[in-house]
């Protein structure tokens, strides 16, 4: 508001002195200066930052030929001369298993995503409002183990898991436990740092009027902290569903593989169905960048207030 | 609400949740409904939901064999299953004698999230540090012969070269782009600022994989007259041959143009946290600085980094913690060869090509032991931070 003022002021006063096109040249509305410098550099890298995705993009609605004869900008100079297509996009649908892939992943990435936000929140909770014993131990073990390779824990969980143990490779649940149990550290520990931001006094009435510690958690806790598990729960997202190591070892190429296991499964054999590498790709993009530039405000947001302590 | 805590003051703190101070409340006694119910309701639920989730590959005809019927029912019984499992576990806690409910009350809470990390993340360190002593089946004791398997194989020195490589270039390089891209963004108007912090920020919701598809158009070679990758276009515009990248380690270049990927996707993360603490630095001290005719140069240097030191550590580490786990763009891209081989794909290898039980631990041990004293960093970097707070 007071910015907005502000500007008001110094255009008037740019209309009153006259010298409003010298001033306008090398201002900017809010009064503050342009940097040149600034304005080329960012432009470049935003180029630079662009152009490996336009590629794919492009030629993703490119025909095989005319792929391979010419790059894919020779296409964005010429549009008329180009053999655009969507046939690589039906391709992808008839002749791989991308379209099941897409399926599989939004099975595999939701309960994913809900399941460890709600154990976390439980345990964050219990951190923050509770006295026990143990709780600095057990939260430096959280900080600690955030820490470690998920790496270690292939072996003993592919034994565990697996045709010798129970079973449940290939099913979503295996990797639902594996990405619940991944992302609980970081889960927790987000949360916790938020909800040490939250107004004692809240929850000291809560008690005062009679609530138990669940309600209180239903119904003070969570909506109060909504800004965390949104962040949280967009990270988690995007992780689950770009996840290559977990999806491939727990669900291998079964019936029920992901989105991403099945990209990586063409870019094997991209010398056979180039084309639609570059579709299938941008079909296993499209689901994560919609979520992210829709809640994106809630992940800058989350990040920067409690997600992660400077 | 604030009128209570006037007349508690401010010291109640953490502790007020501690015994009841009230006089008048009365200890509640054993409820048996409660905790038997609860407990039967535990075991129910997880029955349930084992033979639901079993159900899909054994009986699919109960799900009409819909694929998307069955995704439904799973997102539905595997996230309501886990609210009515914590439903239960705290009517069953909440049944017990007042005094025992009170004490047991936090560890209820914890139980779910501790349980899985204590399975998914303690149980199996410990188990790999012990196949790391076993041979390739993990059936018999082998002592450190891994270990010296591995350090005397070429291939893994290698490997362990390339991956400090990868330490030493990659969080360095996306701090400094980092904190570039945070300061001139924030001299740009309103919009400018934040289409192009849009625009830097977009790769994160990109997966190594379609990463890796995308720069492999970047990089590609063709060996007709028309070169179709950017990269090879570009070099060849400018009097260069084309080049196949990937395959060509002079210098490490194979292993740089894998790293530009990693950069790329990371810069927008880095960006939002500097920038945010860019945006923190109080205003006053730059104008201090001005008043006192220090150039923009030297208040950047002097004024404003100082004041960001704690995101920018944040930011280093983290891309770190990344960095040393760094597998699906090199698994996908070369998976290793040419010599751009890195710690988290030889394990793979190992363990899957070759089978080897024994010495892919002792990889995932080396891997920790190098995560180490990053470790040892956050927890006391934590501790100092709760003791300031």
């Amino acid at each position: 508001m007071t910015q907005l003022a502000a500007a008001e002021v110094a255009e008037a006063d740019h209309l009153k002195s006259g010298d409003a096109p010298k001033l306008s040249a090398g201002r900017m509305s809010d009064g503050r200066s342009r940097s040149y410098v600034s304005m080329v550099v960012m432009f470049l890298l935003c180029i630079l930052w662009t152009v490996p995705t336009l590629g794919l993009l492009v030629t993703s609605f490119r025909d095989r030929t005319d792929a391979s004869e010419a790059g894919w900008w020779t296409a964005l100079l010429n549009p008329f001369g180009a053999g655009w297509t969507t046939q690589n996009y039906r391709g992808v649908f008839e002749g791989t298993d991308i379209g099941s892939g897409f399926i599989n992943s939004l099975v595999v990435a939701i309960p994913a995503t809900v399941i460890p936000i709600m154990f976390a929140a439980f345990a964050a909770y219990a951190f923050t409002f509770m006295d026990f014993r143990g709780k600095d131990v057990l939260f430096v073990a959280i900080v600690a183990v955030m820490v470690v390779p998920i790496q270690v824990a292939f072996q003993p969980m592919l034994n565990l898991l697996g045709p010798r143990g129970l079973d449940l490779i290939g099913q979503y649940f295996a990797v639902w436990l594996l990405h619940t149990g991944f992302g609980m550290p970081l889960a927790i520990y987000t949360l916790r740092n938020y909800m040490a931001t939250l107004p004692k006094t809240v929850i000291e009435s809560a008690k005062i009027d009679g609530a138990s510690h669940y309600q209180t958690f239903w119904r003070l806790i969570v909506p109060m902290s909504v800004p965390a598990l949104a962040a949280f729960a967009i990270l988690q997202f995007l992780w689950v569903w770009n996840d290559l190591l977990v999806a491939k070892l727990f669900l291998g190429s079964s019936e029920n593989a992901t989105v991403i296991v099945e990209l990586q499964g063409l870019i094997g054999t991209a010398g056979l169905g180039r084309e639609l590498l570059t579709a299938g790709a941008f079909i296993s993009m499209v689901l994560p960048m919609v979520v992210f530039f829709g809640l994106q405000r809630f992940f800058v947001r989350g990040l920067t207030s409690g997600a992660v302590k400077g | 609400m604030t009128t209570v805590s006037a007349k508690k003051g401010p010291s109640a703190g953490s502790s007020a949740l501690g015994p009841d101070p009230s006089p008048g409340a009365s200890s509640r006694k054993l409820n048996v409904v409660h905790v038997v119910g609860g407990l039967v309701g535990m075991a129910v639920t997880a029955y349930v939901m084992y033979t639901v989730f079993l159900s899909f590959s054994l009986r699919p005809e109960w799900w009409l064999d819909s694929k998307i019927l069955i995704g439904l029912v799973a997102i539905g019984v595997g996230v309501g299953g886990a609210g009515v499992l914590f439903w239960f576990l705290n009517l069953f806690v909440e049944g017990l004698p007042e005094r025992t409910s009170r004490a047991l009350m936090p560890y209820a809470y914890l139980l779910p999230g501790f349980g899985l990390i204590t399975l998914m993340l303690l149980y199996p360190t410990l188990q790999t540090i012990m196949f790391s002593f076993a041979d390739e089946d993990s059936e018999a004791w082998v002592g450190f012969e891994n270990y010296s398997t591995i350090f005397q194989s070429e291939e893994f020195r290698g490997t362990l070269f390339n991956n400090v490589l990868w330490l030493l270039i990659v969080p360095a390089t996306v701090v400094a782009i980092g904190i570039v891209v945070a300061v001139m963004a924030d001299k740009l108007s309103r919009r400018g600022e934040s289409i192009s912090k849009s625009i830097i920020f977009l790769p994160m919701a990109i997966s190594f994989v379609g990463a890796s598809a995308i720069w492999t158009l970047v990089y590609d070679y063709s060996s007709g007259a028309n070169q179709t990758g950017l990269l090879n276009a570009v070099w060849t515009s400018i009097g260069g041959e084309a080049q196949t990248w990937l395959q060509n380690d002079t210098l490490k270049l194979n292993s740089l143009l894998l790293m530009v990927i990693l950069i790329w996707l990371q810069v927008g993360f880095g960006m939002i946290l500097l920038s945010s603490a860019i945006k923190g630095v109080p205003e006053d001290t730059l104008e201090a600085a001005r008043i006192d005719g220090a150039t923009e140069w030297q208040i950047f240097w002097r004024v404003v980094l100082p004041q960001i030191k704690g995101t920018t550590i944040t930011v280093f580490i983290t891309v770190l913690i990344m960095v040393l786990k760094v597998f699906d763009i090199v698994y996908v891209l070369t998976n290793g060869r040419f010599n751009t081989n890195v710690i988290a794909n030889l394990y793979f290898f190992e363990l899957f090509a070759n089978s080897n039980s024994g010495t892919a631990a002792a990889i995932v041990v080396v891997l920790l032991l190098a995560i180490t004293p990053v470790l040892v960093y956050q927890v006391r970097h934590f501790r100092a931070e709760e003791a300031n707070s």
